[in-house]
């Protein structure tokens, strides 16, 4: 996994990759550059741009200069919040929209100016759009009919495809006679029954009741790695995209704040809004001490990233996670707090306790836990290891 | 118990009520009376009270058919309109055959064209008026829904206007100093006869039926998820093929209906074929109209709406039969 694109490195390559993208008139492939590996069947995404006018006439970029490599084999999740560009994105690859400028490749081919009849692409859309006057046989079978399959191919692989999504009993209903969870497997079905290089999920699983998500998260888990498709996965919520990707990328208006594979994204966000978006996290105010170091406070604590670009003494954000931080007695050492509200929830318990400085910080301890230190008016300490705190901007 | 504590308590049946003026025992009897089949709920009135609306109902609609059967089979009196409550088939012979005064019968098949004539003109009417109305009501329904509903209003502006006097501004459209051959006139092609043709019969009829066709169609069409079109191409679907296989399916209860609504009023119309027609189209319309003045033959006009009735009835069957459920709400629309 390559990300041409994550904001760390953001001055380097784009400038490279822009001189590059010069039209070029030796008639080899325009906007190739060394950025752009085409690999022999991965998705690659290069300089892709879409603009919107919205209703009130403002221009949208809902893909902004995107560039990402997707490779074979790998569920890959669009993760960001709604209208940041994600869903244009799966509808470009699907060829649902067009780009104003950039490439879309799947292996050496170019697809992004093939009409979507032709792309071996094919997308599980979130309403499923199954056609209601079909059965669920009927729909399975509708792209093979498009491809002109013989018919005893066609009927085998529609079995195959039931047993699949383990719906062979209902074949001969019509939609209207499924429960959500079965018109989702349908539309799945319906999708790999054309062998798609790349299958495009659309928050797939919104429509869905939380058990029957849980249930079809793990389904799906399983058909990627039983097919070896390219799962390109769109959604909003954090925990389905950590639950089930290889590899996300963060999107916020338009653009990828981070790419990388779930814990990378969990326990190193790149920025402030990747590590706001995942997850619960406290910032606290902090000041660079050294290239290693940061200073809450009036303490020091050392951090494991590298810490140079930001310079001495700027004002940043140590962001923590609420379970990465370890509460003792107060005469133990690091940041000196009073408890506020301890909840028991069972599989953890979650206080709040406020900095001498006023500073609100969740804090999810496991039980058993000291329960002197998890009174209300307690006064702890709160200390950070180096791989724990994540220092963003401010 | 007093009645205000009786309406105020839910759960007992308002149909109780007159108990307090009438006593128990009337009271039950009545509401069994009412209360045929099933139970009563709560602010619901017996089936029974609708008897005088449906006997109504029934006199409107089946009583006027029956006269028309019944004429039909009648006999002509010697002078003058009206019937002699006399058996007789002649009416039916007369459609297809004529006697001349020597007592010979031989066949005539001057009826059965005027019968050609306006099936001919319904299945144009019809065919131009859904192909139209299937485009016009598609585009509509991809409109966004303010511009929908101020469309729906604009095919809803022919209705506010007499038949007649729509009918009439055609004639001024189409007359020898009109626009249509005004503006022939201004680029050299000289003025041409359009009035009084079956072809300005047929415009009318066009005209006419269109709204009833847009309608049914619109409603087929309004509530498609045009989704279902991207996940057809997505599955590698070409345009003709979305077209056909999902739009057109989507559209087909509304093509049904808009057959119902179009074809059978056209076939029995009237206005259109006079008016613009003049004398050179003739439809079943126009010659029941003569039975009835001119003619003074109440039993074959009789005998002639009784046909078209049976051309209806069987349409509407076959509709219902080919259509399934959609078409059958249709055809009980007609």
């Amino acid at each position: 996994m390559t990300t041409t694109q994550s904001p760390v490195q953001d001055a380097v390559p784009s400038s490279s990759a822009a001189e590059s993208h010069q039209p070029d008139d030796t008639g080899v492939r325009i906007g190739r550059d060394k950025d752009v590996e085409l690999r022999e069947s991965g998705l690659t995404i290069n300089r892709a741009r879409k603009t919107f006018r919205s209703a009130e006439g403002k221009l949208v970029h809902a893909i902004d200069d995107v560039s990402l490599n997707i490779e074979a084999g790998e569920f890959f999740v669009l993760l960001g919040p709604s209208g940041c560009g994600k869903t244009t994105l799966l509808r470009s690859i699907g060829g649902l929209e067009t780009l104003d400028a950039g490439e879309i490749y799947l292996g050496n081919q170019r697809i992004d100016e093939m009409p979507p009849y032709e792309r071996p692409v094919n997308t599980v859309f979130q309403s499923y759009a199954l056609f209601p006057n079909m059965t669920v046989e009927q729909n399975i079978a509708f792209g093979l009919e498009m491809e002109k399959k013989p018919k005893d191919y066609i009927k085998r692989k529609t079995r195959e495809m039931l047993d699949l999504v383990h719906l062979s009993e209902i074949g001969k209903r019509l939609p209207s006679q499924l429960s959500g969870g079965q018109q989702q497997r349908v539309a799945l079905a319906r999708s790999l029954a054309k062998s798609p290089k790349v299958l495009l999920l659309d928050e797939s699983l919104s429509a869905l009741d939380f058990k029957l998500r849980r249930q079809m998260q793990v389904e799906l888990k399983r058909l990627q790695r039983e097919t070896g498709i390219i799962f390109i996965f769109v959604t909003h919520d954090q925990e389905e995209a950590l639950s089930m990707a290889d590899h996300i990328a963060v999107f916020s208006k338009g653009k990828p704040e981070q790419v990388g594979t779930p814990e990378e994204i969990y326990d190193k966000p790149a920025n402030r809004f990747v590590a706001d978006f995942i997850g619960d996290i406290n910032f606290l105010d902090a000041t660079v001490h050294d290239a290693g170091s940061v200073e809450v406070e009036g303490k020091i604590f050392p951090v494991t990233q590298d810490l140079s670009e930001y310079g001495r003494g700027a004002a940043v954000s140590a962001a923590v996670r609420p379970e990465r931080i370890t509460l003792g007695a107060a005469k133990d050492g690091g940041l000196q707090a009073s408890v506020e509200t301890v909840t028991y929830m069972g599989s953890d318990i979650r206080c709040h306790v406020r900095l001498a400085d006023g500073t609100p910080v969740q804090i999810r301890v496991n039980p058993p836990f000291d329960s002197e230190l998890l009174t209300v008016g307690a006064k702890v300490g709160v200390t950070v290891s180096p791989d724990h705190m994540r220092v963003v901007e401010r | 118990m007093s009645e205000t504590s009786s309406a105020l308590d839910g759960s007992k049946p308002p149909i109780s009520a007159p108990s307090q003026d009438g006593g128990a025992t009337t009271s039950r009897r009545r509401r069994t009376l009412f209360a045929a089949s099933g139970s009563i709920k709560s602010g619901m009135l017996s089936h029974w009270y609708s008897i005088p609306a449906v006997v109504v109902g029934l006199l409107f609609t089946l009583g006027p058919i029956c006269v028309i059967v019944a004429f039909s089979f009648m006999s002509q009196p010697d002078v003058g309109g009206g019937v002699v409550y006399k058996f007789s088939t002649n009416a039916y012979k007369k459609l297809l055959f004529t006697t001349d005064f020597l007592g010979r019968t031989s066949f005539d098949p001057r009826y059965l064209k005027v019968f050609g004539t306006s099936l001919w003109q319904a299945l144009i009417t019809t065919f131009i008026c859904i192909v139209l109305s299937f485009f016009i009501a598609l585009w509509m329904s991809l409109r966004k829904p303010s511009t929908q509903r101020l469309l729906v209003l604009l095919i809803n502006i022919p209705f506010w206007t007499n038949l007649i006097v729509r009918t009439y501004a055609w004639m001024l459209i189409l007359n020898e100093n009109g626009p249509i051959n005004g503006f022939l006139k201004f680029i050299g092609v000289g003025s041409k006869q359009l009035l009084y043709t079956s072809g300005a019969s047929l415009i009318g009829l066009i005209f006419t039926f269109l709204p009833f066709a847009i309608m049914p169609m619109y409603s087929a069409l309004s509530g498609f998820d045009f989704r279902l079109v991207e996940a057809a191409y997505d599955l590698g679907a070409r345009k003709l093929t979305v077209m056909r296989r999902i739009i057109l399916r989507a559209a087909k209860p509304g093509v049904t209906s808009a057959i119902a609504l179009c074809f059978i009023p056209a076939f029995g119309s009237y206005v259109q074929p006079v008016l613009l027609g003049g004398g050179r189209v003739l439809m079943v319309g126009n010659l029941i109209a003569s039975q009835f003045s001119e003619a003074r033959n109440w039993p074959f006009g009789a005998a002639l709406s009784t046909v078209i009735l049976l051309i209806t009835l069987l349409c509407g069957v076959a509709a219902s039969i080919g259509g399934g459920k959609a078409a059958r709400d249709a055809g009980m629309a007609v």
